[in-house]
């Protein structure tokens, strides 16, 4: 029986979306306001020689970091500092800002970027823009002596030892590309000053994390500093860090100037210049006993990370701890390097790093299969954690493991056993199936030494409850399903609860929306905080109740060996790409898509619903269609034309199926949702690929080309299995 | 000369028109010229000369924009909502044009307008559900 707060209920955001009533920042009107435009470098990297600044046309503004106020810092404080707001003499990507242009006419504005960019001179030098160009430091490091940003090691068990006394040893090494978010609103805010503030409306999934970035750059208190967010038309990870890059420019303009500037940018400027996800190469060793049984995985993953460090740390850390899939080895060493290039830093995209540490991991051990003649899913089942299980970093799995019921159940409704079978090896038709987990909320001490969540829920004088958080709708249902836990608790309908204060000087800080923690970290706090208030609804006049995070005392984590329980919980999943590929164009038509997770348990059924959907959507997109390239520091695809997202017409529909597993410190049980549902889609596409042209894969995206010279090239893994059978399909098992 | 976009928006204050990649890819800015589905962020205002142009502003308010509006709401067609008005704007055009549509007729009428949120799964279950309610309802 599912939990009554599972049932779908109408989204409260839905109708004033679809009749198009909901404003976002570029619908709001500010009086006297004036637009903005990044000027920026025409160069990967150098030194800038001569600006030339030309003359400006009368009330238009040049801002630069000569306009930072004395106290303040030029920088876009994310983890580091490194990231200058406007570069001074150094240049180190292509499009780096160096200054804002500000006037009243965005034409003016556009004729005198034109003119401002071509006027500056560089002294140029070469730049390193691919992750090996990066290590072997072309040009001289961009970044410290070894262009590293990090350089990490975690270690389990006795790997050297065991891969010494392996009875055989397989290698492999896998690449992953650049995805671009492509939100559908461009990164936009308005800058202006009320109340005597600077106050920042903007489209934003983390309020506090541009708070803190201006007012480290104006030097100013962060209390001093108000950040409003405004519905935000899409994020995925984009609109975490690079909307720092956008305020703290123009906070420094509305400083000086003292009007309400607005920047929006055209979706060319965003494809080219906003953070994209990181591309990564993993390599693996792998040492196999005489039964063939894996017992040593040695691990090198580097990422691009791009001119300055962002979030790469710690997109790395999930990475690394994503490595391994769900398998448990009993001999483990990861070493995770982050690489500067002279690229536009890389950050945060659904998945911050578990997808680029899945796709290698689960490709991995399709290929071992093969190696051995094992089919893969008993390679992988033979390895599969379980409760109790140590994990890569010598933490514990403390929930029950669903994945068996939730494979058994995906190879049932795919007809998975049958297809692998009758669609032989490099016939055309293939079948994948992957599994996986992506763990809930920040890595290792995120939650309870970095971010210490806090919430409140106001008890309003009319009765109502609101919620003071700082976690924010960005598409994701966060307005509803938050509504829904503390509705529930209280059992009052969920359109009687308020939640519609998203500016920072009102509401305390609960973290960022990112790293499937709403629901799973900020939401446990509201169902807490809630229990506070049952009963208490119908005392006259207002008061509030607060809930802080703590830590559950059975989790321990060590910052420096990256040892112990990296995750609180973990949301799994078991996914299946069912694909055609063109035996003369190499075009991979996908067939089929089934999925089932557990997420603990679903707050909102249609609000999952949507998040897997979209998430295999999307999944697919990074997995074959999506091709962004890098040329000498600049995007080669830089309009929606070139840069192509699914269309409603590229896919099937996707079946799916949810397996309860109540997590203790989830709200009603609920664990996150919002990145495994898009972990798993490349592996399985993979590997079923892999079959349909019978050869192994080791990069995304998987293009047409790319698998033509895989089917065609010198370097050609022939898989020597025959076919077994030439049954035709049979009509497969719809879903329950 | 100004697009037709900015003259609807700023000047009119039509700002269910979106602006999501101003060339003509994306289709949150869609609306109708003369009943045909048109992006306006390439179509300079003069193109529009003497023509009947309709936004969501106006589809929304009679009786198939509210079961549009019903069917985008209903099944969870709605995430971030940014290309929601311009697919509510491309639906009309396509019921107008073919009030029974198949789910494929329904995939390749809505495929000029771009969602990263929703994997336009529940975007075609709502044009069904306000189809078969159109019909249901004009018998």
């Amino acid at each position: 029986m599912r939990h009554k707060i599972t049932r779908e209920v109408e989204r409260v955001d839905a109708r004033i979306k679809s009749r198009g009533e909901l404003p976002y920042l570029a619908d709001y009107e500010f009086e006297d306001r004036l637009y903005a435009r990044v000027v920026r470098s025409r160069v990967a990297r150098g030194t800038i020689t001569a600006r030339n600044t030309p003359a400006l046309p009368e009330h238009y503004h040049y801002i630069t970091a000569d306009d930072i106020p004395p106290e303040g810092k030029n920088c876009v404080r994310m983890i580091q500092d490194d990231w200058p707001a406007f570069a001074e003499h150094e240049v180190r990507y292509y499009g780096e800002p160096l200054g804002l242009l500000v006037g009243p006419d965005r034409d003016t504005l556009a004729q005198l970027v034109e003119q401002f960019e071509s006027a500056v001179e560089y002294r140029e030098h070469e730049a390193a823009v691919t992750i090996d160009e990066g290590l072997a430091l072309k040009g001289g490091p961009v970044h410290g002596s070894d262009n590293l940003f990090a350089d990490l090691h975690t270690r389990k068990g006795d790997p050297e030892g065991a891969l010494k006394r392996s009875a055989r040893v397989i290698e492999r090494e896998f690449r992953t590309a650049y995805q671009e978010h492509v939100y559908i609103e461009p990164q936009a805010l308005v800058g202006t000053r009320e109340n005597g503030m600077v106050t920042i409306y903007i489209s934003t999934q983390c309020p506090f994390y541009v708070r803190k970035a201006v007012s480290t750059a104006l030097g100013l208190p962060p209390d001093d500093v108000a950040v409003v967010q405004t519905a935000t038309g899409g994020g995925f990870g984009g609109k975490e860090n690079y909307p720092d890059v956008v305020a703290v420019p123009v906070a420094i303009a509305v400083a000086k100037i003292d009007r309400p500037i607005e920047l929006i940018l055209d979706r060319m400027e965003d494809l080219k210049y906003t953070s994209k996800r990181h591309p990564s190469r993993v390599r693996y060793r792998v040492g196999l006993d005489e039964t063939e049984r894996i017992i040593a995985v040695d691990v090198d993953m580097v990422l691009e990370a791009g001119a300055y460090e962002s979030s790469s740390r710690v997109v790395l850390q999930r990475g690394m701890f994503s490595s391994n899939s769900v398998y448990e080895f009993p001999n483990v060493h990861v070493r995770g390097r982050a690489v500067a290039t002279n690229n536009v830093p890389s950050d945060a995209f659904r998945g911050f790093g578990a997808p680029q540490g899945l796709f290698a991991a689960e490709m991995l051990m399709t290929q071992i299969a093969r190696v051995i003649g094992l089919d893969e899913l008993t390679l992988k089942q033979q390895h599969l954690l379980k409760q109790g299980s140590p994990t890569l970093t010598n933490g514990r799995i403390y929930e029950e493991v669903k994945l068996p019921e939730m494979l058994e159940h995906v190879r049932r409704v795919s007809g998975y056993d049958h297809k692998r079978a009758a669609y032989g090896l490099g016939l055309g038709r293939g079948i994948g199936i992957s599994l996986f987990k992506h763990g809930s909320a920040f890595t290792g001490n995120g939650e309870q030494e970095i971010i210490k969540a806090r919430v409140r829920i106001r008890k309003r004088a009319d009765g109502r409850p609101e919620l003071l958080v700082a976690n924010v709708e960005i598409g994701q249902g966060v307005l509803t399903t938050f509504r829904k836990i503390v509705a529930e608790v209280l059992d009052i309908p969920y359109s009687e609860v308020v939640y519609d204060n998203h500016n920072t000087s009102q509401i305390p800080d609960s973290g960022p929306t990112c790293a499937s923690r709403s629901v799973a970290i900020v939401g446990y706090l509201l169902q807490e905080a809630a229990k506070k208030l049952k009963g208490r609804l119908h005392e006259p006049g207002e008061f509030e109740v607060e809930q802080v995070y703590e830590h559950p005392a059975h989790l321990h984590w060590d910052a420096e060996s990256l040892n112990g329980d990296a995750y609180p919980s973990y949301a799994w999943g078991v996914n299946c790409v069912e694909v055609e590929v063109d035996r003369v164009t190499y075009e991979v038509n996908v067939v089929g898509v089934w999925t089932a997770y557990d997420v603990g348990r679903a707050i909102d059924e249609g609000v999952i619903r949507g998040q897997i959907i979209g998430g295999a959507i999307q999944g697919l997109g990074y997995a074959g269609l999506e091709k962004l390239e890098n040329a000498r520091g600049r995007f080669l695809q830089h309009t929606m034309a070139d840069y192509c997202i699914p269309t409603s017409l590229d896919y099937p529909n996707v079946d799916y199926a949810l397996f309860d597993n109540p997590y203790p410190y989830g709200p009603f049980g609920a664990k996150g949702a919002g990145e495994v549902v898009f972990d798993g889609i490349a592996p399985a596409f993979g590997s079923a690929v892999q079959q349909a042209i019978g050869c192994e894969i080791a990069q995304l995206p998987l293009t047409p080309e790319y698998i033509s010279e895989r089917v065609h090239g010198t370097d050609r893994t022939v898989h020597t299995q025959r076919k077994t059978h030439t049954a035709e399909p049979q009509p497969v098992a719809s879903s329950p | 000369m100004r697009r037709l976009l900015d003259v609807l928006r700023e000047d009119c204050g039509l700002t269910a028109i979106k602006e999501g990649c101003g060339e003509g890819e994306c289709g949150a800015c869609a609306i109708l010229i003369d009943g045909r589905v048109v992006d306006s962020c390439i179509l300079p205002v003069g193109a529009a000369q003497g023509r009947e142009i309709e936004t969501l502003e106006s589809i929304r308010e009679t009786a198939r924009g509210r079961l549009i509006v019903d069917g985008l709401s209903r099944g969870g067609g709605v995430q971030c909502g940014f290309c929601t008005p311009g697919i509510a704007v491309t639906i009309e055009a396509l019921l107008r044009e073919n009030p029974n549509p198949s789910e494929y007729e329904i995939r390749d009428g809505i495929s000029g307008n771009l969602c990263r949120c929703t994997g336009y799964q529940q975007i075609v279950e709502g044009v069904l559900y306000t189809a078969a309610e159109t019909r249901e309802r004009s018998r």
